[in-house]
């Protein structure tokens, strides 16, 4: 009987044992991992950095891209016929492209990743100047890394987009490297000062654009000037819309201006002000309309229109918190309130439509709802002066009573015998 | 116009014995001595109470105790209805109020040692009443529906989730649910309104009866001859109606320059915001836990903690039939000396909630 158990647990034992002695043998299997780990800095850095690699997760080794036998120990062995080595710079694209351009092998992997990149990287102008022979020119790993590549959703990667100015600006802000192209070197300086730097570093608003949003990303290319109107329609089609049913569409196309950028620049987006409309300072219309024309007299009104309303909706505002901290409850006020700054939001969307009537239409609907969060205010503050005054006579009858009391206490305590 | 008051007044005494209640109020004494001042706290609860009875009826002729509906029919109250924020925030107010003189009243007996024997039910009942009414301030702060009172009824209710055997089915019983719902709403609006009254009116009538039968109790140390009485009625019932008035000065005062605020709705699927702490009344409690190491030998420690509060909670029921001394007339240093430690602890712990909410 003993025996049999004995059977029966050194069987049971032979199968986990094997599983882990077969498993140990197929880790030991990639000679390359092993051999590099074990050299200096620069030949060591692959085998730790591939460790992480978004390839190494698919189940890809040094082979995949490299050729040769990763389970051979000796060197020279292992280096076999199909050993690609290390791929020339200029040859990088059709390197990664040999695979992320194989639809049918990529299906793999992942269905929905896109299989364009180099067809894409050739029509932008780093695959450009590549075919030219510049080498300088930024290649898949410029932007991806090398072996430690990340997938962009990693927030690590070089192309997570709150990386990617850095990533582009590793390039583009070294005036060294850039020298010979003559383009500006201060794009990812600016783009640090724009508002949509700040919702997405500050507010960590990842929807917030940042190069490839506007340049695109493997096609990466400056946008010609008639095309930054339909790049900022992307995220701004109700501004778009407005502006190309406006009398500037036709001016601009005819002078050659580029629309949305004239006004707002192009990497240094500053978040933009009241101050920018009008004839005051600061204020864009002013670079082209000049005093005695008619635009400028419309410009003029719609800042002045624009600062009664907003003028009037802090004086609404005023007088609801001055209530509020009084006590008075005024939060249906406040809700109407909201309805005034939507209207305001919708002003200032409509400034790009530049129609006086229009935004004097939308002003006066807000006006409107103001005038009714006004009288709410003026209600709200009439109702805490009457609290404070009926606190006032209330306290005064009880102080009445309580003199009374205290008389009547003192003539009836007489009667008390000490 | 006299003789039909004469009549009524004959009809009720035949009836309801108005005038040997006349006579027993007449007769009845109050001694006065340099500790008096602390007999007027009981007629203060007994005054705020009724505030809180009426404040309270005139809430419910607006108020909805459901999820959609409680916060905004407060909204309604305090903005639409006439003198609707005076109601709620005489209520609210009150209702705070009530729980710290009722604190004062229980603190003065314990010093004065007017727990001792005959008055050991006196002190028994007032202890129930104070429950009671820490009871109708957790009830009522979740009815409003705001975030505040949301997210403290659920650290509250979790804290009672942690007793051993008992705990979880205690919180699930509490809020009608895993946590707290519409099912919680409800069943607070009839504790609030409906159980909780029920065993006031009992503890409140039978506190009341005992002592109007038992008389005030004298401190320790006082013969009788040495004590002066004044009658009590219509001397201490006239002194008492100062105080009353000057706590309703209060009241309004407090309710016209710092209103009941209301909040913001509760929102069940947020996350619970930084520094949510109780009612100031459980605070001592709350910040307690907080402080207590998570483990203390074997035992955890917030359960020590639970434990240590029931415990302490018995043996404060239970101090008349602890201090014999006191029962026998002699004074009791060592509980005067407790009770002071009890004091300062609540005052400590309170203060410290408020002063560094981090904790």
């Amino acid at each position: 009987m003993k025996k049999i158990y004995i059977e029966r647990i050194l069987s049971g034992l032979f199968i986990p044992l094997s599983l882990v002695f077969f498993l140990q043998s197929k880790a030991l299997a990639d000679e390359c991992i092993n051999c590099h780990r074990e050299l200096d800095d620069e030949l060591k850095v692959p085998a730790e950095a591939f460790q992480m690699d978004v390839h190494q997760k698919f189940g890809l080794n040094c082979t995949t891209c490299h050729g040769g036998n990763a389970e051979e120990g000796d060197i020279d062995v292992a280096k076999d016929k199909s050993f690609k080595g290390v791929p020339l710079r200029k040859d990088i694209p059709e390197f990664c492209g040999s695979c992320h351009s194989n639809s049918l092998y990529m299906r793999k992997f992942n269905p929905n990743l896109r299989f364009d990149q180099l067809e894409l990287y050739w029509t932008s102008q780093h695959g450009q100047l590549l075919k030219t022979g510049d080498t300088k020119a930024a290649v898949c790993t410029d932007c991806h890394g090398i072996h430690g590549i990340l997938e962009p959703s990693h927030p690590k990667s070089w192309v997570f987009p709150w990386n990617v100015p850095a990533t582009c600006g590793h390039c583009h802000s070294n005036k060294e490297y850039m020298k010979d192209y003559s383009i500006s070197v201060s794009q990812t300086e600016d783009y640090k000062q724009s508002v949509h730097a700040k919702a997405l570093l500050e507010k960590k608003d990842l929807s917030a654009p940042v190069c490839n949003d506007c340049h695109g990303n493997h096609g990466a290319a400056p946008p010609e000037v008639t095309s930054i109107g339909f790049v900022c329609r992307q995220c701004h089609p109700s501004a778009g819309e407005l502006f190309s049913e406006s009398p500037h569409k036709a001016a601009y196309d005819e002078l050659g201006i580029s629309e949305c950028e004239a006004c707002h620049g192009n990497h240094k987006i500053l978040p933009p002000s009241d101050e920018m409309l009008g004839t005051g300072e600061g204020a864009v219309c002013i670079e082209c309309h000049d005093p005695e024309s008619e635009a400028y007299k419309i410009a003029t009104t719609i800042k002045d229109e624009l600062d009664d309303f907003k003028s009037k909706m802090l004086n609404a505002e005023n007088k609801l918190e001055r209530a509020d901290k009084q006590g008075v409850e005024v939060s249906d006020a406040k809700f109407r309130l909201q309805e005034a700054h939507t209207a305001l939001i919708q002003v200032r969307n409509l400034t790009h439509s530049f129609s006086l009537d229009k935004i004097e239409e939308k002003i006066k609907e807000g006006t409107n709802i103001i005038a009714e969060v006004s009288e709410a205010g003026d209600s709200a503050l009439r109702e805490a002066t009457f609290r404070k005054r009926g606190l006032i006579i209330a306290t005064f009858f009880i102080f009445l009573l309580a003199i009374a009391l205290l008389f009547k206490i003192k003539q009836i305590e007489k009667k008390i015998p000490q | 116009m006299r003789n039909l008051t004469q009549k009524i007044f004959v009809y009720l005494d035949s009836r309801l014995m108005l005038s040997k209640i006349g006579e027993f109020a007449q007769k009845k004494k109050v001694p006065e001595h340099k500790h008096s001042f602390w007999y007027y706290f009981g007629g203060i609860c007994l005054f705020l109470f009724i505030i809180q009875v009426i404040t309270g009826i005139l809430l419910l002729l607006y108020y909805k105790p459901t999820m959609d509906s409680a916060y905004e029919s407060i909204q309604f109250i305090m903005s639409q209805v006439k003198f609707g924020w005076l109601i709620r925030s005489v209520h609210s107010w009150t209702a705070n109020i009530l729980i710290g003189a009722i604190f004062i009243h229980m603190f003065s007996a314990f010093f004065i040692k007017a727990y001792r024997p005959p008055r050991d039910l006196t002190w028994i009942t007032g202890f129930f009443l104070l429950l009671i009414f820490m009871a109708f301030g957790f009830s009522g702060y979740l009815l409003p529906w705001n975030e505040l009172s949301f997210f403290a009824t659920r650290v509250g209710t979790d804290i009672a989730g942690t007793l051993p055997l008992i705990g979880k089915t205690l919180k699930t019983f509490i809020l009608g649910g895993p946590d707290v719902s519409g099912a919680t709403i409800t069943r607070f609006f009839w504790l609030h309104i409906a159980i909780l009254p029920f065993f006031t009116l009992v503890f409140l009538g039978l506190h009341i009866l005992l002592v109007q039968i038992l008389g005030m109790s004298k401190p320790i140390g006082l013969s009788e001859a040495k004590v002066r009485e004044v009658p009590f009625f219509p001397n201490f019932i006239l002194k008492d109606a100062l105080g009353w008035m000057l706590i309703l000065t209060l009241v309004g005062i407090l309710c016209v320059f710092f209103p009941w605020e209301l909040g913001k709705k509760a929102d069940i699927f947020a996350t619970t915001p930084l520094g949510i702490k109780p009612e100031w009344y459980f605070t001592f409690m709350f910040t307690t836990l907080k402080l207590v190491p998570a483990h203390f030998l074997f035992v955890e420690g917030e359960m020590l903690a639970i434990f240590g509060f029931l415990i302490g909670g018995l043996i404060w029921l239970l101090v008349p039939y602890l201090d014999r001394k006191a029962g026998m007339e002699k004074k009791s240093p060592g509980f005067s000396l407790l009770g002071l430690i009890v004091l300062l602890y609540i005052i400590i712990m309170t203060a410290l909630t408020y002063l560094y909410p981090n904790l």
